[in-house]
């Protein structure tokens, strides 16, 4: 009787948990990483300015212009995910939604920036973002499969 | 071919405007990809099979929108803006689209 009730305790909450378990262990641990990262590469990359004034300042002396963007989808793990849900019964704010978004809009920054320095840019202004939510191939639809964030701005090298 | 979100290249004069030139593309994700994606879902993170999919339909929309350019005489397309519309459950499209001019 004992072991029937085991079985089926383990088979309907089973995966569920060990789904749980694998989205906060690997998903912290990507998370923290990411950051790490993020911190670093941004470091670097301290001397590109990325502005969205719509045209650089008049004393620049521009030599070039050209288009600049960097994109990324970036999703949460099980566990957040479940996290959120819960939030959602009783509302307020949902941060690991918010270190999601932080974490895609600095990645898509870096990702532009880095894209302007390979090409011999100095700096980018008219900076522009923007978000769209990737609908998961779930049958209703209403799952995410995570969020695109674009950003984009017009690259200028300056002359010495 | 310079492209630029800005309504004027810095450093450069407009010479002739030829009006609105755009690109777009309907794409799909395909089923494996869709497949890692999901697992990748589960511990979250970058889902670089997605990344690399909207970067690549992004620039074949705005190589469409540069080749109409082309064929207009322009040499530049001023404020280049994006939109993303998805259409159906599984596929979207990305839309480039900007002012198509002649810089001195």
């Amino acid at each position: 009787m004992d072991t029937t009730i085991w079985i089926q305790l383990i088979s309907s909450w089973g995966v569920p948990l060990v789904l749980l378990a694998l989205g906060y262990g690997v998903g912290t641990s990507v998370e923290r990483s990411h950051y790490r990262s993020l911190r670093i590469r941004e470091a670097r990359m301290r001397s590109l300015p990325a502005l969205n004034l719509q045209r650089p300042p008049a004393h620049w002396k521009i030599a070039g212009a050209g288009m600049v963007t960097g994109s990324v989808v970036v999703s949460v793990d099980y566990f957040k995910r479940f996290l959120a849900g819960l939030r959602g019964l009783v509302g307020g704010r949902i941060r690991v939604y918010e270190s999601l978004l932080d974490r895609g809009r600095r990645e898509a920054l870096l990702r532009m920036k880095e894209g302007a320095r390979q090409q011999g840019y100095d700096a980018i202004v008219n900076v522009r973002l923007e978000t769209s939510r990737m609908a998961s191939s779930r049958r209703d639809g209403k799952g995410t499969a995570g969020v695109e964030v674009l950003a984009f701005g017009t690259a200028v090298r300056i002359a010495r | 071919m310079i492209l630029s979100n800005t309504e004027e290249v810095p450093g450069r004069k407009v010479r002739e405007l030829y009006g609105v030139v755009s690109g777009s593309t309907v794409r799909a994700k395909h089923i494996g990809r869709d497949f890692m994606a999901g697992l990748k879902n589960l511990v979250g993170g970058e889902l670089k099979g997605y990344t690399e999919l909207l970067r690549e339909a992004r620039q074949e929309a705005m190589d469409r929108m540069v080749e109409q350019a082309e064929a207009m005489g322009a040499n530049a397309v001023l404020n280049v803006r994006f939109s993303t519309s998805s259409v159906a459950q599984s596929a979207a499209e990305l839309f480039a689209y900007g002012t198509a001019v002649r810089l001195e």
